[in-house]
């Protein structure tokens, strides 16, 4: 089982939504167990990667290889380093919690909806260790498959409007990945990543292809301008498919980015880091305000996940800077590993965030702020979970929200104080949206009569906050654990960046 | 005997685990269950801190400096939490945790009433863990750490009666203008690593020397000093922390908590916590007198400014608050002359007197069924003695009269801004000085309006309206001036912590003055140059406590409250009418201190209106209108216009593609003997 712990993590969610399919709609409620069953199974099975991973010697670990066609060398090769082990801890996690929440909520063929939800985990957690482009390339476009499905079948009035404008936005950028993982297969003649990272390539070429690589990634991230797709699709999504694409799918950009473009095109990276920089402040500063004066609840977490990836992005790129031209590799890895802790971490809290909302809008049947007011007065404990996932959007210390912002700013104001001045300005705009958010929805004193009417949460949702709060609280307070799991391989991307192929 | 981990374990996590009990179990415990683990975890860490104390002071204990676990290490840059306890901490120690004690018992008193009885204990011991945390960290991440969860724990109080609208606004208006400040901080703990390579106290502050001639390259052609970047971005989160101007306005609305925090927390703790993190970071700030120049103007500006306020207020509380501004106002002169200790010696004797005038404050609300305007108190101090005496000598303590213990640290401080030749003194110098004045009015004032004089409140008898105590937080839909029954002195939970409060306000000056101004009590914990040495100064002419209180009887800032003493009592005692007189003959002044100097108006406006404004404008005309309507559904719009174009071309007439075939010959053709002939012409 050892020898194919990543291909089992990827078929056994996959497979497992085939019985749930079958359970039909006429048995939903054995659908809905059958599918936490395979859930849990694939959780289970999971924590075997700390096991079996072994941080201190860091590089590719867990290697399969198998030859998938022949004629065009493609492999099916998958492998994990700490940073794919943490990702796909976090989509095996936040897997059980988007099942379990939407246990009851799902009226409407809920073995369709738990099977498409089971598929999707399955192939993010293959983009996560594919280490052949073609396979990520072939798995980054399949997620789209069932998240446009889960948008299109369960999703709210605009859901067509939403799903096209996901499927094209998306779908566009990747062809541009298509076009530069084939120029670059004509000069190596394979599509292993680790062998096109070692091809020499001109800065002209280098250029082609990072911006064709950006495209691809930073949509998905989604970065400013390309941020648009995004509260479309959120608003319309259901829950589980908010938890989903806020939690994992916006990492698949990131990861892509430390996959492909920095170890391919480093220097074309190293050159354009300023652009990615600025963009990734203009994320923090202006989605910011954007947020700020959102009406609907979930557009403004929308775009508050914007501007909390854009941390991400941040890190990343100003690790460029800081090796390349102050050589200090240290804050380099400082940067570095607060962008993949931020990643971590945003993927719980923008996915408790998005529950929150869920378990109002089960509820209230509405998203608007407005309709809301005083939900503390009948739902305490719901109060209690909804201000510890708004503290730690706001980056408070003791939360995981803190830990990524934290180390980004120490490292970019290495880099050059502006980055640190514009980047800690999340401290203040960030409070502002999320914090009035929690205002107009939690206190005060009821106005709406359905407020009145809300019941406080059940068991099942207790469960799935009680599971994000224990995420969000254990990583605030001890990081630790999750940066030496990380450590070797975010210190590898480092040295990557210095090594100059021109 | 070295001070052991696991007493400095019990003492931080002892409140926190009163805090999960209450908090989370509080329905099985009920209400006395509740406050009694709260109270027995506060206890606990009170005593220990004694026993630090007493450790460090007498046992000759060594400063406990040491990690309990690694946060992260990334590289060379480790952050851990760990705990620094020399004396400066112990002192704190003691303050907060005896402070937090007594409003404990205190609040079992004054939230008899309320619904959110075992919330507010759980709240109150969390607030007390993260102070701890706060005043016992060894390194900047920690010290953030507490930074921001006393913070989010004041966020909480201020709000506790959530439905009360004021509340909720002055609890997210008090976050956000101490993210404000914690921005400035975040910036300066960034430096603080960038320059000095570590999050670590001792590291960074034995490495300090090393800032000198460093500079920040700010824009191509600037260089700012390395040392003064970091004290300022340092103190910029201080301004947040200790409400100083201008980011000063969060604190007189967080009295829209119920009054044991605003004693607590607003008073006594955690508002002094910007005052205790400079004092820690003297290593840094003795580098740049730039810095504490600037400290120095912020302190004096703050110090006088804001007491002029409170001469205007007619809520109880809000006096008290203004009050507490103007003295975190001193205290910061005093870091900013280099006196750090004669700071955190006004901090701790602040923090007796205030928690005792707020809790004071407290014991009259309750007499009073929750009016807290003053216009309807007067002559109190026959029904509810026990307050009005020890009122007083908080009151006596906040004016600094010889001999109480705000004597001790506010006179030394006046004293030693005089003898300072720091840029920015001599308006220090004046700002301090006509605040003994200021102080003096508006303390006499509050305690003349409350306690003394005619009662302007008038006794009907009950009828029928007895069984609505329910809730403290419905007030203001009585009539003001109206009372149901006579007001009554306030139960012992009430009246002990005003007592046990009010004998260190008395005595505590007198007997620390002399090791903790003049002894070098703090030892290492404390760095001064020798060149800034003013308290050095001052102790060449210290001859005891008592001749300092006999000397300070002639010296101007006693004549001056003397002075504000017979105006107030000729004001409010024997002739009210004049108080009138004054207002109209000074409108434009009176108008301006009304308004708060219109600050909190601008502030509205332009950040919070202005925030809201340019966010809309982001979202309407970038996101919205260039974004999506241009670019995205603007090329979705193209692509279908060339789609519709491109169908009409295929129209299925046969001689529609006749016509188009023989138009393609023409073409092909023409542009092949255009090429042949412009080949040919060569």
């Amino acid at each position: 089982m050892f020898n194919h712990l990543l291909s089992l993590l990827i078929w056994l969610p996959v497979a497992g939504a085939i019985p749930v399919l079958l359970a039909g709609s006429t048995r939903p409620d054995l659908a809905r167990w059958l599918s936490l069953l395979v859930a849990v199974l694939t959780f289970a099975v999971s924590l075997f990667l700390l096991v079996q991973y072994h941080p201190d010697a860091g590089g590719m670990q867990l290697t399969e290889s198998y030859l998938w066609i022949a004629s065009w060398g493609v492999h099916y090769s998958l492998a994990a380093d700490g940073i794919s082990v943490a990702l796909i801890l976090m989509t095996t996690f936040v897997g059980i919690l988007v099942i379990a929440g939407a246990w009851e909520v799902i009226q409407d063929k809920p073995h369709q909806y738990m099977a498409a939800m089971l598929m999707l985990e399955g192939l993010l957690i293959g983009v996560f260790c594919a280490t052949d482009a073609l396979l990520f390339y072939a798995l980054f476009e399949a997620i789209l498959i069932p998240m446009f499905i889960l948008i299109g079948i369960w999703g709210g009035p605009r859901r067509v409007y939403a799903t096209l404008k996901f499927f094209i936005y998306t779908f566009f950028g990747s062809v541009f990945m298509l076009i530069a993982l084939l120029y670059l297969y004509q000069k190596a003649h394979t599509f292993d990543i680790a062998t096109l990272a070692a091809l020499p390539l001109t800065m002209q070429e280098q250029t082609w292809i990072f911006f064709a690589f950006l495209i691809a990634f930073a949509i998905k991230v989604p970065m400013v301008p390309v941020h648009t797709w995004l509260p479309d699709a959120h608003v319309e999504a259901p829950t589980g498919g908010s938890v989903v694409l806020a939690a994992v799918m916006l990492k698949v950009g990131t990861y892509g980015m430390l996959r492909f473009i920095l170890p391919i095109v480093p220097d074309a990276g190293a050159h354009f880091a300023w652009l990615i920089i600025v963009l990734s402040l203009i994320a923090i500063v202006y989605i910011g305000y954007v947020a700020l004066v959102q009406e609907d609840m979930k557009k403004l977490v929308a775009y508050s996940s914007v501007a909390h990836m854009g941390f991400v992005t941040l890190g990343i790129f100003i690790a460029f800077l800081l090796v390349r031209e102050s050589s200090n590799a240290d804050m380099a890895l400082l940067g570095m590993q607060g962008a993949m802790v931020q990643m971590i971490s945003h993927g719980f809290v923008s996915g408790a965030m998005f529950t929150c909302i869920g378990v109002l809008y089960d509820r209230m049947h509405t998203r608007q702020i407005k309709d809301y007011g005083g939900v503390i007065n009948v739902m305490p404990w719901f109060g209690f979970f909804y201000v510890l996932f708004a503290m730690a959007n706001c980056g408070l210390p003791g939360t995981s929200g803190f830990v990524g912002e934290f180390m980004v700013i120490l490292a970019s104001f290495a880099a050059n104080p502006w980055i640190a001045l514009f980047a800690a300005f999340t401290l203040i705009i960030g409070a502002a949206y999320t914090l009035w958010l929690v205002k107009r929805v939690l206190w005060g004193d009821i106005t709406n009569p359905h407020v009145a009417e809300m019941k406080e949460i059940n068991g099942r949702e207790t469960f799935v906050l009680v599971s994000f709060a224990a995420a969000v609280l254990a990583l605030g307070i001890w990081p630790q654990p999750l940066v030496h799991l990380m450590d070797s391989s975010v210190s590898q991307l480092v040295q990557q960046l210095a090594i100059h192929k021109i | 005997m070295g001070l052991s981990t696991s007493i400095l374990l019990t003492i931080a996590l002892a409140p926190l685990v009163g805090c999960l009990l209450a908090g989370f179990l509080g329905r099985f415990l009920g209400r006395a269950g509740s406050h009694s683990v709260t109270i027995l975890g506060v206890a606990v860490s009170c005593a220990l801190s004694f026993y630090v104390l007493y450790q460090l002071t007498v046992g000759g204990a060594a400063t406990y400096n040491q990690n309990i676990y690694t946060w992260f290490q990334i590289g060379h840059f480790n952050a851990s939490v760990g705990f620094l306890v020399d004396r400066l901490t112990a002192m704190m120690l003691v303050v907060v945790s005896f402070v937090s004690l007594l409003v404990h018992v205190y609040t079992i008193g004054y939230m008899a009433d309320d619904d959110g009885y075992k919330r507010f204990f759980s709240y109150i011991s969390l607030f007390t863990f993260s102070m701890f945390m706060l005043v016992m960290s060894n390194n900047f991440m920690q010290l953030f750490f507490g930074w921001e969860a006393v913070g989010l724990v004041s966020y909480l109080l201020i709000g506790f009666w959530y439905k009360r609208p004021t509340a909720i606004f002055a609890n997210l208006k008090a976050f956000l203008v101490n993210r404000v400040g914690d921005f400035g901080f975040l910036l300066g703990i960034a430096a603080v690593l960038y320059f000095l390579g570590t999050l670590d106290y001792a590291t960074a502050f034995g490495s300090a020397p090393s800032l000198i001639g460093k500079t920040l390259q700010i824009t191509a052609g600037t260089q700012w000093d390395a040392a003064t970047v970091i004290c300022i971005c340092l103190f910029i989160g201080a301004m947040g922390k200790s409400a100083q101007v201008p980011l000063h306005v969060w604190l007189p609305d967080s009295m829209e908590g119920p009054t044991p925090i605003s004693a607590l927390i607003h008073a006594a703790t955690m508002v002094t916590a910007g005052i205790f993190m400079v004092a820690r970071m003297s290593p840094l700030f003795e580098l740049s007198s730039t810095a504490l120049s600037f400290v120095l103007v912020i302190g004096a500006t703050t110090a006088l400014f804001t007491g002029l306020i409170g001469i205007v207020q007619n809520d109880i509380k809000r006096v008290i608050a203004y009050s507490t501004l103007s003295q975190l106002g001193y205290m910061t002169v005093a870091l900013g002359v280099s006196m750090y200790s004669g700071a955190v010696f006004h901090l701790m004797t602040h923090a007796f007197f205030k928690a005792l005038l707020f809790l004071g404050a407290g014991s009259v609300i309750i007499a009073m069924h929750h009016e807290q305007d003053m216009r309807y108190m007067g002559g109190l101090r026959k029904y509810m003695p026990i307050t009005w005496i020890t009122m007083w000598i908080g009151s006596l303590a906040l004016v600094a009269v010889p001999f109480f213990s705000g004597f001790y640290s506010k006179d030394a401080i006046i004293e030693a801004v005089g003898e300072s030749h720091r840029w920015g003194a001599h308006y220090a110098y004046f700002c301090v000085m006509a605040g003994a004045f200021v102080t003096a009015v508006y303390t006499f004032r509050q305690m003349y309006l409350t306690f003394h004089g005619k009662e302007r409140f008038t006794v009907v008898a009950d009828h029928g309206h007895g069984h609505h105590v329910a809730h403290l937080d419905d007030h203001g839909h009585h009539e003001q001036g109206i009372m149901h029954e006579l007001p009554k002195e306030s139960p012992w939970v009430v009246t002990l912590p005003l007592v046990l409060l009010a004998i260190p306000s008395l005595l505590v000056g007198f007997f620390t003055v002399k090791p903790v101004l003049f002894g070098g009590w703090f030892g290492s914990a404390i760095h001064v140059d020798a060149a800034n040495d003013v308290l050095g100064e001052l102790g060449q002419h210290f001859h005891g406590a008592v001749a300092m209180a006999l000397d300070g009887l002639w010296s101007l800032p006693f004549g001056l409250v003397v002075l504000a003493f017979v105006i107030t009592s000729y004001v409010y005692l024997f002739n009210p009418a004049v108080a009138d007189r004054i207002k109209n003959a000074l409108k434009p002044f009176y108008s301006a201190l009304y308004h708060k100097y219109w600050i909190d108006a601008v502030y509205y406006v332009v950040f919070a209106r202005g925030g809201v404004m340019l966010g809309h404008l982001f979202w309407k005309a970038g996101d919205t209108a260039v974004i999506d309507d241009t670019m995205v559904n603007g090329s979705v719009n193209l692509i279908h216009r060339i789609a519709a174009t491109m169908r009409r071309l295929q129209s299925g007439y046969l001689y529609h593609y006749a016509f188009a075939m023989i138009l393609g010959l023409i073409l092909l053709l023409g542009g092949y003997w255009l090429t042949n002939s412009g080949l040919a012409g060569q």
